[in-house]
């Protein structure tokens, strides 16, 4: 009998094909239709979410004041360099007068003849007034001569008559001098006028503030309206931020902001919504709401650096909420995954404001404690078998 | 009853498991090319099942987004979205290039979907790790295959973002693994030009006198920036109402807003038939001459096998055993490899498959056809070894 021998090989063999046949066993089960899927699940809990809003923005000054002629000309002088802080009313530059010096200086000589011409006219009113003076006392004595019968008619009538040219050549002298004085009044405007336009060609700073471009040099000729200079007030920079329209609900003045410069990532600044645009930007489908600083930083940020800006809103009333990733979307219905005696069954659910941590509020179809599949391995169907897991294959804690 | 196979294979035992293994490794790696060609094709329709589209939106004359590039403008979907039948649509960008992770690069093809919450179309269905996107930019959901990993900062073109979610098998039909970013920070990355294209091109338009007038101020503003718009996406994808045919809802669209429509049934074709077709039939090419080259090996095995036993069969026939006896042996041996052949096979491609960079299917229903096939090429190759031991003459015994 050869038993031991045949047992032995029988072993040996077996000792091959019965781990095969296990190890085929495993593999069908681990892979494949027939494996569970692994899935984390939590348990839904009730509790009152506060949303926030993203949106970004570039900072803006709130008051740009573009300093520039109001005619066409050249420009003479420009005093200021970009970076420089100006004074209200401080000169900044200057357009070239051309020949409005000129004008002034006629303008001075016309003046003064004009003055003496008025001088001229008061002595020819005090001559007329003196010969009027002198008529009219010969006259009132010859009327007298000729009540004693003195003298004849005809010399009073003469002495009569030289007063009334008297009378006549004062009236004359004095509307003289009324229009030499005119004449001088005319003479003041015109230089006024002048002298107005030459102070308008100076370009002047409305405010206080910061030069932040200086668009064209001496030499420029520039038209009526264009800049020459820009002038910013710091202390007036805000935030034109765009939110998406999808999630703006219940964005209003007042809410506290965060931002974060693009400059100084990482540094979270304060803020508030100071207003937001009754106009949306249709094209990009954006609200857009203008954000101010609590506190500006000591560094002042550049004009048009891009910042990031969250919206903390109010909180909401305590509902059910389940992390988005649960939420999907099976055959156009929108619900998450329960697991109810180790069995999936898909729930249909309506959904409500998100946060940005990602916890949706649930407003229907979910419970406070029941327990939905967060992660998956795999797309989840209801016949698979699933297995719970803490954390997936692959994913670091 | 002594089995005569038995007794035979427990005889030399060690070279009959070992010649099984060797034709295991075999129909492992057919196995695998089997895998590799399905992998193929269920990437491309992964890619359709991830977008959650009924109909996919795209440029006129065009065989986007996959297949072809398409280009719409972003406000096409405002029109769509009237339509009768269409219950969602949303917008979306593909661009597939390389993502910065601080010194590494990753080729991926980024997304860009409207964060507009749970189970919009073109968002990743599921994820493994994290949360959806919730910010409207400069936050990405990535695929696990990429190797970044939750709170990493990326880089697209001039952006950073930080990996929020991580999601796994959403990939493109090339097998690159996807990132998702909003779609306006995607539609910048797909359509802005890099810093010193701009300034070059402001300094080209600036010299240009046509644009930069000195009796217009403010002209030279406009056109600069009428040049850095993008309002440009690739495809709108459309979700279909309940109780809508998708095919009914596409007409409308085609005919009134002359735009080109696919269904899942068309854009499976396109994929299927028109993409992918060389990359798979290459693939297909090869897995049938290597089904053939295997089929060949596994019965000249068996063939040789046998021949090599003439002897022991030829005293089996001198002693006057029947030739059905002797046919049977030779015929559970050969059925007996192929099934060690076939188990170690299925073993072997099913631990090595996940160590494969693209994604390797291994489907049951390709399992059971190659075991079919296994066992139906060593009949046929013991048929040809059976006619050989029967031929032998018993004389050879004493002979040889």
């Amino acid at each position: 009998m050869k038993f031991p021998s045949i047992n032995r090989r029988m072993l040996a063999l077996l000792a091959v094909v019965v781990p095969l046949l296990a190890l085929l066993i495993y593999v069908a089960l681990r892979s494949g239709p027939l494996a569970p899927i692994p899935v984390t699940v939590t348990t839904a809990e009730s509790r009152s979410i506060a949303p926030a809003l993203f949106g970004i923005g570039t900072i803006e000054a709130r008051f740009t004041y573009r300093i520039g002629p109001t005619v066409a000309g050249r420009i003479k002088r420009v005093e200021v360099q970009v970076g420089d802080k100006v004074q209200a009313r401080q000169l900044l530059g200057e357009m070239d007068p051309v020949d409005l010096d000129d004008r002034i200086a006629a303008q001075d000589a016309a003046l003064r003849r004009a003055e003496a011409v008025v001088l001229v006219a008061e002595a020819q009113v005090r001559e007329a007034l003196a010969r009027k003076r002198y008529a009219e006392n010969q006259a009132s004595r010859y009327e007298q001569l000729l009540e004693a019968r003195s003298v004849s008619e005809e010399t009073v009538e003469g002495k009569r008559q030289e007063f009334q040219v008297t009378e006549a050549s004062f009236a004359a002298a004095h509307a003289n001098l009324e229009g030499a004085r005119q004449e001088l009044a005319r003479i003041r405007a015109d230089r006024g006028g002048l002298i107005q336009q030459r102070a308008n060609l100076q370009l002047i700073a409305p405010v206080r503030g910061l030069v932040a471009a200086r668009n064209a040099d001496p030499g420029t000729t520039v038209v009526a309206g264009q800049s020459v200079v820009e002038v910013i007030d710091p202390a007036s920079l805000w935030i034109h931020v765009r939110f998406d329209q999808l999630r703006v609900s219940g964005l209003r003045a007042g809410l506290p902001v965060q931002i974060v410069l693009r400059s100084q990532e990482g540094k979270r600044l304060a803020g508030r919504v100071l207003r937001v645009e009754p106009m949306a930007d249709a094209v990009t489908e954006e609200t857009l709401a203008k954000v101010v600083f609590d506190a500006l930083p000591k560094r002042l940020p550049s004009v048009g650096e891009l910042a990031e800006v969250t919206v903390m809103m109010s909180a909401l009333p305590e509902t059910p909420v389940a992390p988005n990733a649960s939420v999907q979307r099976v055959a156009g219905r929108l619900g998450v995954w329960l697991i109810e005696d180790d069995k999936l069954r898909f729930a249909p659910v309506k959904v409500g404001a998100t946060d940005l941590d990602g916890l949706v509020q649930i407003l229907d179809g979910l419970k406070a404690g029941e327990r939905i599949v967060v992660y998956s391995q795999r797309a989840l169907s209801p016949r698979r078998r699933v297995k719970i897991v803490e954390r997936l294959e692959g994913v670091s804690p | 009853m002594i089995s005569l196979a038995g007794r035979d294979i427990l005889h030399s035992w060690g070279k009959f498991v070992l010649t099984g293994l060797g034709l295991g490794l075999l129909i492992g790696v057919t196995l695998t090319m089997a895998g590799v060609y399905r992998g193929m094709v269920d990437d491309a329709k992964v890619l359709l099942d991830n977008s959650g589209a009924d109909l996919w939106v795209v440029q006129q004359g065009t065989l986007g987004p996959y297949a072809e590039p398409s280009s719409l403008y972003d406000d096409v979907y405002r029109a769509i979205r009237g339509m009768p039948g269409v219950n969602r649509a949303a917008n979306i960008t593909y661009l597939t290039m390389q993502v910065q992770q601080g010194e590494r690069d990753v080729r991926a093809m980024v997304v860009g979907v409207v964060p507009g919450g749970p189970g919009e179309p073109g968002q990743p269905g599921y994820l493994i790790a994290g949360r959806q996107i919730t910010r409207g930019h400069y936050e990405a959901v990535a695929d696990i295959a990429t190797g970044f990993k939750l709170g990493e900062r990326i880089q697209i073109r001039r952006n950073h973002y930080a990996v929020v979610g991580l999601t796994r098998r959403m990939v493109s039909s090339g097998g690159d693994p996807m990132v998702f970013i909003p779609l306006k920070d995607a539609q910048e990355a797909q359509f802005l030009k890099d810093n010193d294209a701009i300034a070059q091109q402001r300094r080209r338009t600036a010299a240009n006198p046509a644009f930069n007038r000195p009796g217009t101020p403010g002209l030279l503003d406009a056109v600069l920036a009428s040049q850095s718009v993008n309002p440009y996406i690739n495809a709108v994808l459309v979700q279909v109402k309940p109780g809508f045919i998708p095919e009914e809802v596409a007409e409308p669209i085609r005919r009134w807003k002359r735009l080109q429509v696919y269904t899942r049934v068309q854009m499976e074709e396109i994929l299927i038939g028109k993409l992918i077709a060389t990359a798979a039939k290459q693939i297909g090419m090869f897995l049938v001459i290597l089904a053939i080259v295997s089929a060949a090996i596994v019965a000249f095995i068996i063939y040789t096998l046998t021949l090599g036993k003439i002897r022991e069969i030829a005293v089996l026939k001198l002693i006057g055993t029947r030739n059905r006896t002797i046919a049977g042996m030779i015929m559970q041996q050969a059925l007996g490899l192929g099934l060690i052949g076939f188990v170690v096979g299925k073993i072997a491609a099913t631990f090595w498959a996940p160590i494969f960079p693209k994604y390797v299917l291994l489907e049951p229903r390709d399992a059971l056809l190659g075991f079919a096939g296994v066992i139906l090429i060593c009949a046929l190759a013991s048929v040809l070894a059976i006619r050989a031991a029967l031929k032998v003459d018993p004389a050879e015994a004493i002979g040889g």
